[in-house]
């Protein structure tokens, strides 16, 4: 019977039935729930790993250990494992070995819409993209396959539309594969330039081999229809392109790279217009002109964000249906540091002292939005530390006194300490604030290295951000419950006018994982005097109305931060 | 085509708009239709305006409803009703729970609530309004708001409430069920 499984439940079934036995990860969106879902197979050894370079390499491992292995990430985390990723596609695997890739064109949860295809392309290594749930299933399988057919490791690339939405699976049975034997195989596995020349004419080789296969593989199709307009397209854009195009001729790629060349020239004599529908990038077109075909895409559909059925219909003359007129200029409604949360209090002392903030990517990078408009800088995964430090470079000592930066723990655990390691070795001033919640919080609560728990939130031993930081020689590590004030206040005073670099830890769990709900907080309407002190942490349980302040019993947790700041006493019933 | 149906369903992070959408997903596969269904992970859910599609007929290819497409919207709040308007199809319907949850920039008194919203979406379309929340507690538990407009939903379409029934049976966990069936019940008898 079939299943309405999410794109990503689809691609952790299909590494099952594949007899994959590895699987590791770094959450992100959209590709975290891959993993969640993996880990509830007692056959498949799952982790989550302290950052995706890691992730690649023990899944790299596993395959050289003969096991087939799996390993995902999100489209920014690709940068991270794009390290490794280039040298495995020389290694080649002995256990298959599949990448997913989970793009995110839009940028719902992202810092940027880069294309992983282009990392195919530059590593050599073939990318399968489905336009289903039923192809992620089904695609996975393959992937295995050529991993091992061809000795590569093949990446899998997901776009949010997929990942993230339902459609009908046909699950099957999962097949064993056993563990490939294990031998050593230094030309294969030591990438020193003597053997890695002999490895990238294996490349090569093999890529030529895979081309000369390409139609044997099933992945690419041709649906024949009017043949005045022909349209290569794949994944996500695929179903845009079937909706909003139904009478024009199309060919589907499920192998994104290497292109099938052939076939595309066989496709462009047959029709009389040929255009590329393509989300980000003219990845396929500006092949497709190398070829000396004519074809146009991107400068109809353009480079940025998703495309859309209606959108795509409209650029091809088709006519639009039209619902009713938008209502201008409605409030937006942002996402917002949640009832309770830890983070709210860091930044409101930030805010108050005025410093220059170079924070980091998670939950606490909402931060930077108003009321609390505390933060300064968020580039990527770990950046807040290193950005610090090159603005005390520029700026000189007196500015690393305003300046601090603010991550979390996982975030740091990704890739925050070797910034840390710099700003001590090289002899750094500015304070750097770990916003420690005891969780990976904006991808739903993964355990990660500080938390004590492994990916099954079994107990695993637990990484102290207190030593770590001592050790690496940061001489003032100092941890501060951020819901006291006036504590933190007054550490931060004292650690940024010190010499060298300092570490405070702000630790208070998530909000949505501390289980005591306290009573909510009431309003003394009487003691009010309505200056709004309250109403500047942002928290989405406090509003103004003409009855005046009021607090949502339904959204409060009782955290007692808003009465801390009444300056009248009027908000009553929490504890701090 | 006459199978196919569009839905928006659209609330604020946290509300609950995803269970909707999968026991839409299994009135569809009870159907035999084709289905897809688009979710919003992530940090939209953080507190944010959250859209889910819902879209079945006999092949459906993406999984997205798109402005002046959708046969219905269901709104669990009426900011987020007149945000999503735009989607609605000529001769759509929005069912719309009368519940305001005011966006931060509201509260800091950056932005205003707008005034007025059911009689804009009246002059638009056939509006139901409707207060599912003590609806919702009264059937014992305040959290099957999303239950009550689907049993509204289902009142507008053709389909047989044994159907619903069974969707509400395969998608909830057995300790919600009865109160969601109360629920249901007291959308439905609007």
């Amino acid at each position: 019977m079939k299943e309405l499984l999410l794109g990503n439940e689809a691609i952790a079934r299909g590494a099952w039935e594949a007899g994959a036995t590895v699987s590791t990860a770094y959450p992100g969106t959209p590709s975290t729930e891959i993993t969640e879902e993996l880990a509830k197979f007692s056959e498949i050894y799952c982790e989550w790993s302290p950052n995706e370079k890691v992730a690649l390499e023990v899944a790299l491992g596993a395959s050289m250990g003969g096991a087939r292995a799996i390993c995902c990430m999100k489209h920014v985390g690709v940068n991270v494992a794009a390290d490794p990723l280039f040298t495995a596609a020389y290694t080649g695997v002995n256990g298959g070995l599949v990448l997913i890739a989970a793009d995110d064109p839009g940028m719902h949860s992202s810092q940027n819409e880069q294309d992983s295809r282009f990392y195919a392309r530059s590593a050599h290594v073939p990318m399968l993209e489905p336009s289903s749930s039923e192809e992620c299933l089904l695609f996975t399988k393959k992937a295995f396959e050529l991993s091992e057919n061809y000795d590569s490791p093949v990446m899998l690339r997901l776009v949010t539309r997929i990942a993230h939405a339902r459609s009908l699976v046909q699950p099957g049975q999962r097949e064993e594969t056993p563990l490939k034997p294990y031998e050593k195989n230094p030309r294969k596995y030591v990438m020193m330039p003597g053997f890695a020349r002999g490895r990238h004419v294996a490349v090569e080789a093999r890529e030529k081999r895979l081309l000369s296969e390409i139609s044997a593989l099933g992945l690419n199709k041709i649906e024949w229809n009017d043949p005045s307009l022909g349209v290569i397209c794949s994944g996500s854009a695929y179903n845009y392109v079937k909706e909003a195009l139904p009478a024009a001729s199309v060919l589907k790629l499920g192998l994104v790279y290497p292109l099938d060349v052939e076939l595309i020239k066989e496709f462009a004599q047959k029709v009389e217009k040929l255009v590329v529908v393509e989300e980000l990038e003219p990845f396929f077109e500006e092949q497709i002109k190398a070829l000396g075909l004519p074809v146009s895409g991107k400068e109809k559909t353009g480079l940025q964000g998703e495309l859309f059925s209606r959108k795509l219909g409209q650029l091809f003359g088709a006519e639009a249906p039209a619902g009713p007129a938008e209502t201008p200029n409605l409030p937006q409604r942002p996402p917002v540091l949640c009832p309770g949360c830890p983070h709210r209090a860091v930044f409101h002392v930030l805010r108050k002292m005025n410093f220059v903030v170079a924070a980091d990517i998670g939950c606490y990078t909402l931060g930077a939005l108003p009321p609390l408009n505390a933060v300064d800088s968020v580039v990527c995964m770990g950046a807040s530390i290193g950005m610090a430090m090159g603005l005390e470079k520029a700026r000189g000592r007196d500015f690393a006194q305003k300046t601090v930066s603010v991550i979390g723990d996982s975030t740091f655990v990704h890739s925050g300490i070797t910034g840390l390691i710099d700003l001590v070795y090289n002899k750094g001033n500015s304070t750097v604030i770990i916003v420690d919640n005891s969780t990976t919080g904006m991808t739903g609560h993964q355990p990660n290295p500080t938390t004590g728990q492994d990916i099954h939130f079994r107990a695993a031993p637990q990484l102290s951000l207190e030593r770590l930081c001592e050790a690496v020689g940061v001489q003032s590590v100092k941890v501060v419950d951020p819901f006291d004030l006036a504590a933190l206040e007054g550490i931060l005073k004292e650690e940024t006018a010190k010499d060298g670099p300092s570490v405070v830890i702000a630790r208070r769990p998530c909000a949505l994982l501390s289980r005591e709900k306290k009573p909510p907080l009431r309003v003394k309407a009487e003691a009010c005097i309505r200056c709004g002190a309250c109403l500047r942490i942002g928290c989405p349980a406090i509003s103004m109305g003409q009855g005046g302040l009021s607090i949502d019993p339904a959204l409060c947790v009782g955290c007692g931060l808003c009465a801390g700041l009444c300056p009248k006493s009027a908000i009553e019933g929490g504890t701090l | 085509m006459s199978k196919a149906l569009n839905l928006v369903i659209v609330g604020v992070g946290g509300q609950g708009t995803l269970l909707a959408s999968r026991v839409l997903g299994s009135i569809a596969g009870q159907l035999g239709l084709d289905v897809k269904l688009s979710e919003v992970h992530g940090m939209s859910q953080r507190g944010g305006s959250v859209t889910t599609c819902v879209r079945m007929g006999e092949t459906v290819h993406s999984p997205l409803v798109e402005q002046g497409g959708a046969d219905f919207i269901l709104a669990f709040e009426e900011l987020e009703a007149l945000r999503a308007l735009p989607y609605l199809k000529k001769g759509g319907s929005v069912i719309v729970n009368t519940q305001q949850i005011l966006p931060l920039p509201v509260i800091i008194g950056a932005e205003k609530y707008p005034e007025g919203i059911l009689t804009r979406l009246r002059g638009e379309c056939e509006t139901i309004a409707l207060d599912a929340l003590p609806l919702a507690t009264k059937a014992g538990n305040a959290r099957a708001v999303n239950t009550v407009l689907l049993g509204r939903l289902a009142k507008s379409l053709p389909h047989e409430k044994a159907l619903w029934h069974r969707a509400l049976e395969e998608t909830l966990p057995p300790r919600f069920l009865e109160a969601n069936l109360k629920a249901f019940e007291a959308g439905y008898a609007l």
